[in-house]
């Protein structure tokens, strides 16, 4: 049997990254948001259990954009 | 401040390298790109979703008109132009066709390789083993006749599809009399129609291969072998040896959203509507498509664009009832008392107010603690 391939190894899934405290609250600074009004992701994606993030935490994501070449996208880890 | 995207600064580090641009310029150049850059970046306030609402309902409305159908290609037969848009925005459990582009590793490309693979993927029900099914009502049996000659090229033959039949059976004998397969019912006095019923129970039930793929094509494409298939099944797809799991295609977005995460199904969203429009020669800008993406995963969960989705989980209640269902929301808003905030641009067309788009987003604000703090120090320096 061939040995499971990792989510996050697939093309089509961009490197998600968690942030330091520090980190986001740089992203907040920059953008004047709040948390809550960051897009979400769901506590039981794929890729968030993979990576072992939790409830709270603020993801990184790198696209690679058609676009722009590389666009950074970040979302919050919610409950469902 | 905007930095350039990356796309830009390799185009121009591209350019600058052919020119031979010497160092000092480049600066100079990077700082003018900069400026014209920033004149094209859309500002604070413009009504982006109503441009791109517009820029792909346009398009979408001539592609009604110019839809065509081809008799008789090879291949598999897809869902185009209008109805595959509509199942995408409106975010269908299970597309109508679902698909899959499977790459193969490097060891497997040949096609006798590629055809080994798509054995190994095809499903095969019980239905393509048999030859002939008999229900003889006087034993109350089902006969199966077994093609013994085709069981052996998916590695089959009648002692596994019995164990797999006993695996999946409850309540039923089974016997092996020649090339044949007897089941019978340990119930006694089996109707007509509870025969039929497992007949068709048991010609259906899987044997080999992956479930939910219904045909398997091999292809060239480029310099290498591709495989596309009728039916979806990405998770199983991927462990099968000789598959590429890493590239593996679906079109099935919520399919993508379960196996591969929320950010994956965003950029199979992206494909799947600029190429069905893209088939169908109209030309929408990309950034329009990604921004429909972007709103329909933006919970975390694909959202359709619609009543149930995007457009029912608005914050303001008079802008869900300008869309549908406008007593349903008003009704239910005012049982529960709920307050409008004017943040949006529906409500206040509504009413007749300043639509916070563009210039009317911005109030003029003062700080008032501030100013006297200054007039303080002021009249004090004064003194």
């Amino acid at each position: 049997m061939k040995e499971e391939i990792k989510i996050t190894d697939h093309v089509i899934v961009p490197k998600h990254e968690i942030l330091t405290p520090d980190e986001i609250k740089h992203l907040l600074d920059t953008y004047k948001i709040s948390i809550n009004q960051l897009p979400r992701i769901a506590e039981d994606d794929v890729v968030v259990k993979e990576i072992g993030a939790n409830v709270g935490d603020v993801l990184k994501i790198t696209r690679s954009s058609h676009t722009a070449g590389v666009t950074h996208y970040y979302r919050l880890v919610v409950k469902e | 401040m905007i930095d350039l995207p990356k796309s830009i600064l390799e185009k121009a580090e591209k350019i600058f390298e052919e020119k031979k641009i010497p160092q000092h310029k480049r600066e100079k150049i990077l700082e003018n790109l900069k400026n014209a850059y920033k004149l094209y970046v859309y500002e604070p306030g413009e009504a982006i979703g109503i441009v791109s609402a517009q820029s792909i309902s346009e398009p979408a409305t001539q592609m009604t008109m110019r839809s065509y159908h081809v008799a008789g290609s090879a291949g598999i037969r897809v869902t185009l132009g209008l109805p595959r848009l509509m199942e995408i925005f409106d975010a269908r459990r299970t597309p109508t066709t679902p698909m899959m582009v499977i790459y193969l590793d490097k060891q497997y490309q040949t096609k006798e390789k590629a055809r080994e693979v798509a054995a190994r993927i095809k499903e095969v029900r019980i239905r393509e083993m048999v030859t002939d099914d008999v229900i003889d009502l006087l034993n109350s049996q089902l006969e199966l006749k077994i093609d013994l000659k085709k069981a052996v090229l998916f590695n089959l033959d009648k002692e596994k599809i019995i164990d797999n039949l006993k695996k999946n059976t409850k309540d039923v004998t089974i016997k092996s009399h020649e090339d044949k397969i007897l089941v019978s019912p340990k119930k006694e006095d089996t109707s007509i129609r509870e025969m039929q019923k497992l007949k068709s129970k048991i010609l259906d039930m899987h044997l080999y291969g992956i479930k939910g793929i219904q045909q398997v094509v091999v292809k060239r494409e480029g310099d290498e072998w591709v495989l596309n298939t009728l039916g979806s099944n990405v998770k199983k797809v991927m462990a099968v040896e000789g598959v590429d799991g890493a590239r593996t295609e679906t079109n099935d977005i919520h399919e993508v959203a379960k196996t591969l995460g929320i950010e994956a199904a965003r950029f199979v969203i992206i494909k799947e509507a600029s190429k069905t429009l893209e088939e169908q020669g109209l030309e929408v800008d990309i950034r329009h498509i990604m921004l429909v993406a972007d709103a329909m995963t933006a919970t975390g969960k694909i959202q359709a664009i619609g009543r149930y989705g995007v457009a029912g989980s608005k914050g303001s209640v008079l802008a869900r009832a300008a869309f549908e269902e406008t007593i349903k929301h008003l009704t239910a808003a005012s049982i529960r008392g709920r307050k409008d905030r004017f943040n949006g641009a529906i409500e206040n067309v509504m009413v007749g107010k300043l639509v916070p788009i563009g210039t009317g987003m911005f109030d003029l604000t003062m700080k008032a603690d501030e100013n006297e703090k200054e007039e303080n120090s002021k009249s004090k320096e004064s003194k």
